[in-house]
């Protein structure tokens, strides 16, 4: 060893130097943490000042207008079945807008995923023309799509379910990428040596590869467009939401009405949340039991 | 490898591969067309050929040319004879009187240019529209006796329709209306006319480098005023209204996620050994997240009414039984050595969390965060457009009105930029915090594990 112990610090001076460090570091830590903690209180107290109604006086009746829809629904608990029939098909209608966004979604996602990853895209030199289209379509909210949309083309579920697609594109179309990034370029190669166009390569090359991944992907999204499905209906694009916002319009009187709706609706998110998320194990899972037997 | 007896002749292995492949073909066809067939099914389901009858083409028309394009209105009350000009015809676009733009030349006959050689005369009595290739026509409004127009002579084009009282003509360089109380001209132009500053406003149509200089010269704060305050455009309510959009998105997010954080310690099997609060504490994360955004949003509009508070609260309740689970599972999955081995320095319970499990954790709290940070300020919008706040809400009202397209398309951009701002932002946070992240590339994440991420 080289001469490394003349001039070193003492185990005083260390422990100094430490002590200093973890000072350092705890006011630094607090600063932030009251920083942080002031951000917070300031930011909710603009929101409460620019809210109609304040927290102090709000928080109490959360509870009431469940408690009065559950109550009016509950005297009319004989309707239920009824109810529950009559909103079967929004529910349906619902269902339908999230599958049918979610394959186009999917499909078109699939493209932009291709045409943006490096060694598989038909035209390399546009690689970030379809990252930047990918990005613009994951950032416009559906909200805004749906909008104009039902604008030009009347109210309904096509409105719902070209902007849910256009969103569910840049969104796969990004996290396709990823898996695509991850996939071996061999098979593609191999492909190519034997004179397969581009689209038999994809087909034959990537996808049996992403296959499973994109699936499990496609059935998060699902989950997640069937939530925005329910809510555009709310502004006017057919199905549950819809009927939903009929029938609080209409306010007392048609609560059990409401009532049901919000049983469907909160029944087809739990089994379609614990659905897609058996069948995601089984199919990432599953794969790779499969692969290594 | 094991399961190939070796008895197998080559007739019956090409058998085994000639199975194999047609199920193979047959997945690889029936996949697509079960596709297919659903999508034609939804086709009709949805009434797609009775929606192309339905659709209101010549509502996209306008909605897209009006989105990047204005119109001055010139207008002749044709009882008193006075003339006014005003962008789009609003009141808050109108000319001071007496002024106009520069190519309507006021007087006892207005002369109003439309270029190419269109020119509308408003004169003491007759209104005169000069049509290149078509010749002029004359209208003489009266309250008595209608509109009485003169053509020239031949049929009339598809662009004139004259009716007894009316008499409009549609033309690429402009439109004239004449009714018997009003005559009426549209002149289209491309672009945001009174963006930066309106009318009434000194700096209108001064150029660049003379605002510049003029804000070198001590009246910047005037200047920026009169942008600010801007009552076409209203730069201070949209500035106002992406905050809120943000606050909303920030306060709910990290609202969310501090109300999750211990209770997810309630629903993991290595710090809570009961078995039924356990239980308990799950299903209730099950039950925020299963219970809507949209039902929580409705429920909390109908407590604390419209505004940014409730689209907080929305964000807050739903996030916190998604993050409850996330965070749930992130801490079952702690290295338990770590704790031990803080433990044995003589650490109490509190300093065992603080130094044991917070630390393994933080990365993945802190980039579910970020990533719900982002989609969140879109859900913002969403629910803005709901319960009445941020700049959903001043979208909503910009389309209820079904003219100010240019409006919404300010909107639109400004919403793009803000989630792309906050998608770039949230990014580079969550490289800088997560270290590891920075220097290596990204490893694969698994879709499965990923339990339910909305990107």
């Amino acid at each position: 060893m080289t001469d490394l112990t003349a001039g070193s610090p003492t185990v005083d001076q260390i422990r100094d130097d430490y002590t200093a460090m973890t000072r350092r570091k705890r006011v630094y830590g607090g600063i932030l943490l009251i920083l942080f903690v002031a951000v917070m209180a300031s930011g909710f107290r603009v929101a409460d000042d620019r809210n109609a109604g304040s927290f102090r006086d709000g928080w109490t009746r959360i509870f009431d207008y469940p408690a009065e829809v559950l109550a009016e629904a509950w005297e009319k608990i004989g309707a239920l079945p009824e109810n529950l029939a009559k909103f079967f098909p929004a529910l349906i209608e619902t269902l339908n807008i999230a599958a049918a966004s979610t394959l186009i979604g999917a499909i078109a996602g699939t493209f932009l995923a291709l045409m943006s990853t490096r060694g598989m895209a038909l035209w390399p030199a546009l690689i970030p023309l379809f990252r930047r289209i990918a990005d613009v379509c994951r950032a416009v909210p559906e909200i805004v799509i749906a909008l104009v949309l039902i604008f030009i083309l009347g109210g309904g579920p096509v409105p719902a379910m070209i902007a849910i697609a256009i969103h569910t594109a840049g969104a796969l179309g990004k996290l396709f990428s990823e898996v695509n990034e991850n996939a071996s370029l061999k098979p593609v190669e191999g492909l190519q040596s034997v004179g397969a166009n581009w689209s038999q390569r994809m087909y034959l090359g990537v996808i049996p590869q992403a296959g499973p991944n994109y699936v499990s992907y496609a059935l998060l999204r699902f989950e997640i467009n069937i939530r925005a499905s329910a809510i555009l209906g709310f502004v006017g694009a057919g199905g549950l939401g819809y009927e939903l916002r009929n029938a609080m319009s209409w306010g007392q009187g048609r609560y059990d009405e409401a009532a049901a709706i919000f049983l469907l609706l909160f029944v087809t998110i739990v089994v379609v949340d614990q659905l897609s998320g058996v069948l995601r194990d089984r199919l990432t899972h599953g794969s790779e039991k499969g692969a290594s037997v | 490898m094991s399961t190939f007896a070796t008895n197998l002749t080559v007739d019956e292995l090409k058998a085994q591969a000639d199975r194999l492949f047609s199920r193979k073909r047959l997945v690889n066809f029936g996949l697509p067309a079960l596709v297919l067939v659903y999508l034609v099914y939804v086709f009709f389901a949805f009434d797609v050929p009775g929606l192309a009858a339905r659709a209101n083409w010549e509502n996209g028309k306008t909605l897209v040319s009006d989105s990047y394009s204005y119109k001055t209105h010139i207008e002749r009350d044709n009882r008193t004879g006075e003339v006014s000009a005003a962008i789009e015809g609003e009141r808050k676009g109108a000319y001071p009187e007496g002024q106009a733009p520069d190519w309507v030349t006021l007087g006892e006959t207005t002369v109003i240019d439309l270029e190419d050689g269109h020119v509308v005369r408003f004169g003491p009595e007759t209104v005169e529209y000069d049509i290149p290739g078509y010749g002029t026509v004359r209208a003489t409004p009266s309250r008595s006796a209608g509109v009485q127009a003169e053509l020239p002579a031949g049929d009339v084009p598809e662009w004139i329709n004259v009716s007894k009282n009316r008499l409009a003509i549609k033309t690429d360089a402009g439109r004239l209306t004449v009714t018997r109380n009003r005559s009426e001209v549209f002149r289209y132009f491309t672009g945001w006319e009174l963006f930066w500053f309106t009318l009434d406003s000194p700096y209108y149509g001064k150029s660049f480098p003379e605002l510049a200089g003029r804000a070198a010269s001590g009246e910047a704060g005037t200047i920026f005023n009169d942008f600010w305050t801007n009552k076409m455009w209203r730069h201070q309510d949209v500035a106002w209204a992406i905050f809120e959009t943000i606050l909303m998105a920030f306060l709910g997010t990290l609202g969310a996620a501090m109300v999750a954080l211990p209770l997810a310690f309630l629903a993991t099997r290595n710090f809570n050994p009961m078995k039924s609060i356990r239980f308990a504490t799950r299903r209730v994360f099950d039950f925020v997240r299963g219970v809507d955004a949209l039902i929580w949003t409705v429920v909390l509009a109908r407590a604390f009414g419209p505004g940014p508070l409730t689209g907080a609260l929305a964000i807050l309740v739903t996030d916190t039984g998604t993050f409850g689970k996330i965070f749930s599972e992130a801490l079952e999955n702690v290295d338990q050595k770590q704790i031990e081995g803080v433990q044995s320095t003589g650490a109490n319970a509190p300093q065992r969390y603080r130094f044991g499990v917070i630390p393994q954790v933080t990365p993945v709290l802190l980039s579910q965060l970020l990533y719900f940070l982002e989609s969140n300020t879109r859900s913002a919008t969403v629910i803005g457009a709901i319960t009445g706040g941020g700049i959903g809400l001043l979208l909503t009202q910009a389309i209820i009105t079904q003219k100010d397209w240019e409006e919404v398309a300010y909107y639109i951009i400004l919403i793009i930029l803000m989630v792309m701002l906050m998608d770039w932002f949230s990014g580079w946070l969550r490289k800088r915090l997560i270290q590891g992240e920075a220097g290596k590339k990204r490893k694969p994440r698994d879709a499965a594990r990923k339990t339910f991420l909305l990107p």
